[in-house]
């Protein structure tokens, strides 16, 4: 193990980052990470081709937050407080659509913040990239490819190597 | 040659710091004290209106029997209304990839999220015993006693929560990526530790950006419907009772254009002014008031074929008590609010066919005054008439606001301006990583 996180490339727009992301993937380089200011077309499916689970999670949310939303109302109209209103049927289901509705949405929205959060591994306030010089751009306007130092068969000689090949504004060392 | 969505020539680096700088470096603006100031004043008159409301009982506004629903459920109809633009600018025009909306996503969904708080109050207050209104909640209580689902009230109360925090939601997840920009332009410790765990410590790595658009475009999916469904279900408040002037199927779609007409008057109140103090007149450009201005006179249209509608159906119906209260509207006690709000809503709006008034900032920020004092009117007139007038002549008696109920509106209308001077001051009033992306597109324009 080193005690490197990985070797970053600093560019300056985001068609450098796609291509250097390309050339990296094309060249084989495993435990490739890219930072943008904002999201870049095509980028996260250069680097990571599976398709997320999110919605497939969202939509499991939903269904259980209909299907909670619907039997709180009816169990508690049907079973535990029955009130006869002048002979009406007590499993009086139209009625309980708005509210069945309402909790769909609420469990799948929250299923879908939280899903993000804690798929993308926040939070997280501590990070060896905060410390390494420059990487405040990121929020701003710098672009960085980074090389992980704990991927398999990496080597700092040959991803510096790489790295300065593709013409960046400067080469940064991130220490774990 | 650029489109007129964004004007001069901004980069990542200068848009960013624009927008950055105004919550970080800007000095604070006598003006904006003096409005603090006005506004903080403002919620103390609604405070201490609440206190009296409490401690006294809701005597202390003009409620009797018939008309029982007062200003409260006036204003809860109204802010819930004005709610609405935010959510529909972000969501719909998200779904619809309007790029215009990238900039003035942000603050409308900070006004949606302050104007539906400050609604949801309301309902609270309007209760006679406030300190019970945890009864709306469906939990195992050693009463036994469940809510009733067959009210539109609780549907109501699970509407507009649902509603709130999804909105919340939306606007958080929205402002992650900036306020990790905030984190790292801030100077000041306190400010990076409190800007930098709101931010969670986002990064900006390719996988989490994927991930964060899959839950913003799922968002945007979940609360469309969501928009529509609120104001539909306050509406049924209404429509679910059999009172004259109630009692119409046309009340959801009436309600939700009214809500997004208001609504959009409201963004033109805020923007209009915010653009020119901020000087944010090249993201906030004058196609972003035009378009804004086409979507106020489409939904008020809208709202004037309900207002037709409802005075056909009254007739059609050949109820007489329907009827009874189209007429009433129009020649009864109420009459001069009636054709205020048919002046204001119908007639005003319609200046905006003209593109001359649309591409006026000073006409198109006098009809969002207009349209919002209208809207305010139309909800009186349906709550206040009817009530004031349903089946038994000898049950009438109009409704008459006290001091306190304009104080409380006031009041009220007080501490969304002091929530939205404090949102300016300490977060960004635009999406900086979506203007980012807004500066991407007209790059990519300009080489092709």
């Amino acid at each position: 193990m080193s005690a490197l996180y990985g070797v970053m490339a600093e560019l300056a727009d985001e068609k450098a980052l796609l291509a250097a992301a390309r050339e990296a993937r094309d060249a084989g380089w495993s435990g490739v990470e890219a930072y943008s200011p904002f999201p870049v077309e095509g980028l996260a499916e250069t680097l990571a081709p599976r398709a997320s689970r999110l919605p497939f999670f969202v939509l499991l949310f939903g269904i259980f937050g209909g299907a909670a939303g619907y039997f709180l109302q009816w169990y508690t109209a049907v079973i535990s407080y029955p009130i006869n209103v002048g002979g009406r049927p007590l499993h009086s289901w139209p009625e309980f659509i708005p509210v069945t509705f309402e909790t769909t949405v609420l469990f799948a929205a929250l299923a879908a913040v939280i899903g993000m959060i804690a798929g993308n591994g926040l939070p997280r306030l501590r990070h060896p990239l905060f410390d390494a010089p420059h990487f405040d751009l990121a929020t701003r306007n710098r672009f960085f490819l980074c090389l992980r130092g704990d991927a398999p068969r990496f080597d700092e000689e040959r991803a510096r190597g790489f790295l300065e090949s593709l013409r960046p504004i400067r080469v940064i060392e991130v220490a774990a | 040659m650029s489109s007129e969505v964004l004007r001069g020539r901004w980069g990542y680096a200068s848009v960013t710091d624009k927008i950055a700088d105004l919550v970080l470096r800007r000095r604070t603006h006598w003006l904006w004290a003096l409005g603090f100031g006005i506004a903080g004043t403002l919620t103390l008159v609604f405070l201490g209106g609440i206190v009296w409301l409490f401690a006294v009982g809701v005597g202390i506004w003009g409620v009797n029997i018939p008309v029982a629903w007062g200003f409260a459920i006036v204003n809860f109809v109204w802010w819930i209304g004005i709610g609405h633009a935010g959510t529909f600018i972000s969501a719909f025009l998200l779904l619809l990839r309007q790029k215009w909306r990238n900039s003035i996503n942000r603050f409308a969904e900070a006004m949606t999220l302050f104007a539906a708080g400050i609604a949801g109050m309301w309902p609270i207050l309007h209760l006679g015993r406030p300190w019970f209104f945890y009864w709306l909640v469906p939990y195992p209580d050693v009463m036994n006693v469940w809510p009733q689902w067959r009210s539109p009230l609780v549907w109501d109360f699970f509407a507009i929560s649902t509603y709130l925090t999804v909105s919340l939601l939306f606007w958080y997840v929205g402002l992650i990526p900036d306020l990790a920009t905030l984190r790292d332009r801030a100077h000041g410790v306190w400010r990076r530790m409190i800007y930098g765990f709101l931010a969670l410590g986002w990064r900006g790595e390719a996988r989490h950006w994927a991930r964060f658009e899959t839950a913003y475009l799922l968002l945007a999916g979940l609360a469309a419907p969501l928009v529509i469904s609120v104001h539909s279900i306050v509406s049924l408040d209404f429509a679910i009772g059999n009172t004259p002037g109630y009692h119409s199927t046309i009340f959801p779609p009436y309600f939700v254009a009214g809500a997004l007409f208001c609504g959009f008057a409201m963004v033109l109140v805020i923007a209009i002014p915010m653009r020119r103090f901020l000087r944010l007149e090249d993201f906030i450009t004058i196609r972003h008031l035009d378009n804004a201005a086409k979507i106020l006179l489409a939904t008020g249209l809208l709202v004037a074929y309900g207002y037709g509608m409802e005075v056909f159906t009254a007739f059609y119906s050949g109820d007489e008590y329907e009827i009874a209260i189209a007429l009433d509207r129009m020649k009864g006690f109420y009459a001069p609010v009636y054709w205020t709000l048919i002046c204001l809503n119908v007639v005003v709006p319609q200046i905006l066919w003209w593109r001359r008034a649309r591409r006026s900032v000073a006409t198109l920020f006098a009809v969002g005054i207009l349209v919002n004092i209208g809207m305010w009117l139309e909800r009186f007139m349906i709550v206040e008439s009817s009530l004031a007038h349903d089946f038994l002549p000898s049950a009438w008696r109009p409704f008459i606001p006290t001091g306190w109920d304009w104080a409380m509106l006031a009041g009220s209308v007080g501490l969304f301006a002091l929530f939205f001077l404090a949102f300016v001051r300490l977060l960004p009033a635009l999406s900086i990583f979506e203007m980012r992306e807004l500066v991407e597109e007209e790059k990519e324009g300009e080489v092709a």
